[in-house]
């Protein structure tokens, strides 16, 4: 199907786009609270609400931690549910992250990737992101603009979705993504959008003529099913995450899948990568190739459910394997992305060499001579952990 | 909703139902029944974790006969918050249905630790009736003082102890918080005034219907176990908190206060104290001090309390 003609080409940065993206949904219910580098979303999204050209309820709260709490009170009573955070914020919402995926609600976050306090910084770290691996939200990685754009949309659909019913959060490097303005393809307005997102039908919602009992206590008794039953949901999300990136791609007429590869194939060398390092590695790759250089690189559009199989099955003849995190996990074996591709080469049988490259924390620069430091340095056997660009 | 004379009018249909774990003598039930019974429509519940929370949904268990949402500790009212933006929107845009929202959190979910996602929801004027049942400490976790636990109570944090006996601070001022939102309407209940209690709840429903929310009532909860107290006692000592002006029940009607229970001649602190094991130290020679004290507070308390009913409005 061509649908290019439902579609204006503007420039807009991330923030822009994923307001844009939540408006175009037609959500329901914002409830958000305002931290860098995440506030324009909430700005621009209550401009379409005060103007009237969105009817959605805006709760301007008084703290993240309400943000999300009201967001999770809002989804269970079937609004379509957006809310946007960075850093600190994220990190105050921690609590509810695993209610509001326990709870199975749809909630979709934007996250503006920032790095953790102290020394305060408002420049980009993958900290938040990582910190909420573990909470059973669907997590998404925008490479530029136009990602920040459909993935959101495409989160949506995806958390409302009967055979997913979990939150999801579409994260965007902050400033580099955030504040930066990109050209890319937004469709013409929110009614284009309802043949792929119709209207939300909830399921189990709040209705007093069917009451349901949302978030009982269970103790040892059933603990352990309900969270065995919760495992097998969200690794299920997978199958339904990718037919709704095709589905996308019919609509839209952009490729989404969880990974994206470049010369992995015949590499020697593969730098793994989250976010919009993505785009300088691919270029980089790409010049290192005309040197005769063997290396690729793979990025993840899909981070969680963390795409193991596929990941391994990539990589499984690549001598050296790269991980890039911009976070570090204090006294880990090694970076959260790195940990996680570790165990997914353990897990299906493959035991390459692998490296651990820590770049661009608190938003520092990722530079093109920093990347030839990091392939300089990946090749000698008796490195294992790169700090990139560091001074001292 | 009609407002009652006599306690044999109340509804017998209940939608909080018996098989719950709140203890014998437990303040709770009785004024969650009456406000499930008063608060007349479609209802959803909201509590924050406490004891109600705990005792009444164990898993696959449940007491509660309309839909009932748990969150977490210290965010009932931002929950509540949701919930009712979420119903205002999808009536507006889709087929959703019209509900009144109640709020049930403690003492601790209140005053401390959810008193900033309370005056938020306040502040923004959701339209929804929270009920703070305090019982004046942490019960759910075994007797801790809290910001309504009020001077010289023996808790688990605050115990009697040789140099400092109880708890040295006096109650925080919960309805004043509330009241400087300039909510439409705040009151406090008690168990042993039920008549009054059920005019409030009606006069709450009445209000949510003309989307006059937030509403906001604090309610005395007897706690034997809390309190080291006889579990025949709990309307006694609730009835003695308002008959020695303790705990003065009266409401804010858009800024008019009125005290309901007139007391005019107050009955002795003592009688109070003496007749709960987490006041029973007040009453040794060292600590009278602290009855005096405690004394000056009631005094003060109710002496204000008279004042501003003066007034034709506080707000």
């Amino acid at each position: 199907m061509n649908t290019t003609n439902k579609q204006v080409r503007l420039g807009l940065n991330g923030d822009e786009a994923v307001a844009y993206a939540a408006y175009h949904a037609d959500v329901d219910v914002i409830s958000a609270y305002p931290i860098t580098p995440q506030t324009i979303i909430v700005e621009r999204l209550s401009e379409f609400v005060y103007n009237g050209e969105l009817d959605a309820e805006f709760i301007a709260v008084e703290s993240e931690h309400s943000a999300l709490s009201a967001a999770v009170g809002a989804s269970l009573a079937g609004a379509r549910t957006f809310t946007a955070t960075a850093s600190q914020g994220l990190a105050l919402m921690y609590e509810i992250l695993y209610i509001a995926s326990s709870l199975r609600t749809s909630i979709v976050m934007a996250l503006g990737n920032r790095a953790f306090s102290a020394p305060i910084n408002i420049h980009c770290s993958h900290d938040d992101a990582y910190a909420a691996r573990d909470a059973g939200w669907i997590q998404f990685f925008a490479e530029n603009v136009q990602e920040a754009y459909d993935l959101t949309l495409i989160a949506f659909k995806v958390s409302e979705d009967k055979k997913v019913l979990f939150p999801s959060i579409v994260n965007l490097d902050g400033f580099i993504l955030t504040h930066s303005v990109e050209p890319l393809n937004i469709f013409e307005d929110k009614q284009v959008i309802k043949e792929f997102l119709p209207d939300r039908e909830a399921v189990n919602k709040i209705d007093p003529s069917s009451p349901i009992t949302y978030g009982p206590l269970a103790l040892p008794d059933y603990y352990m099913e309900i969270k065995k039953q919760q495992a097998e949901a969200f690794k299920s999300t997978s199958i339904r995450i990718k037919e709704i990136f095709g589905e996308y791609e019919e609509f839209s007429g952009r490729s989404y899948s969880p990974l994206k590869k470049l010369y992995v194939d015949d590499a020697d060398i593969v730098f793994v990568v989250l976010g919009s390092t993505a785009g300088t590695m691919r270029t980089m790759v790409k010049r290192w190739r005309e040197n005769g250089e063997k290396v690729g690189v793979l990025s993840l559009t899909l981070y969680r459910p963390f795409p193991s199989r596929e990941v391994a099955e990539v990589l499984k003849d690549v001598d050296t394997v790269v991980v890039m995190d911009r976070s570090y996990s204090f006294g880990s074996p090694g970076g959260q992305l790195y940990m996680d591709v570790a165990a997914a080469l353990n897990k299906y049988g493959k035991y390459n060499r692998l490296v651990n490259a820590i770049y661009g924390l608190g938003g520092r620069d990722f530079t093109p001579e920093m990347a030839e430091d990091m392939l300089n340095a990946s090749k000698d056997p008796s490195i294992r952990e790169i700090w990139v660009g560091v001074r001292g | 909703m009609s407002r009652i004379r006599r306690l044999n009018e109340i509804p017998r249909k209940e939608l909080f139902t018996s098989g719950h774990s709140l203890c014998a003598g437990c303040g709770i039930p009785p004024m969650v029944k009456m406000a499930l019974k008063a608060i007349e429509g479609d209802k959803v519940v909201v509590n924050a974790t406490c004891c109600l929370e705990v005792a009444t949904t164990l898993y696959p268990h449940t007491s509660w006969l309309v839909p009932w949402v748990h969150n977490a500790f210290e965010n009932a009212a931002a929950t509540a918050s949701g919930i009712e933006s979420a119903m205002k929107v999808l009536l507006r845009k889709r087929d959703g249905k019209k509900y009144k929202i109640i709020v049930f959190g403690g003492d601790g979910g209140t005053f401390d630790i959810g008193l900033q996602s309370l005056s938020g929801a306040l502040e923004r004027g959701h339209n929804f009736l929270y009920v703070c049942y305090d019982n004046e400490a942490y019960m759910n976790t075994g007797i801790q003082r809290s910001g309504g636990t009020p001077l010289g109570a023996a808790t688990t944090t605050s115990p009697a102890g040789r140099v400092i006996p109880g708890k040295p601070e006096n109650k925080k001022n919960l309805m004043d918080i509330v009241i400087a939102h300039r909510v439409s309407y705040a009151a406090t209940i008690n168990p042993a005034y039920p008549t009054d209690m059920w005019n409030k709840f009606a006069k709450a429903s009445d209000l949510l219907d003309k989307n006059e929310g937030p509403i906001f009532f604090h309610y005395y909860s007897p706690c034997p176990v809390g309190w080291r107290m006889d579990t025949a006692l709990s309307i006694e000592a609730a009835r003695l908190a308002v008959q020695t002006r303790l705990w003065p029940v009266y409401e804010v009607d858009h800024g008019k206060i009125i005290i309901n229970i007139k007391v005019n001649k107050p009955k002795p602190i003592e009688e109070y104290l003496k007749i709960q094991g987490r006041f029973r130290h007040l009453l040794k020679p060292e600590n009278r001090g602290v009855v005096e004290r405690l004394k000056k507070y009631i005094d003060n308390n109710w002496n204000r309390l008279l004042k501003l009913a003066e007034l034709d409005s506080i707000y």
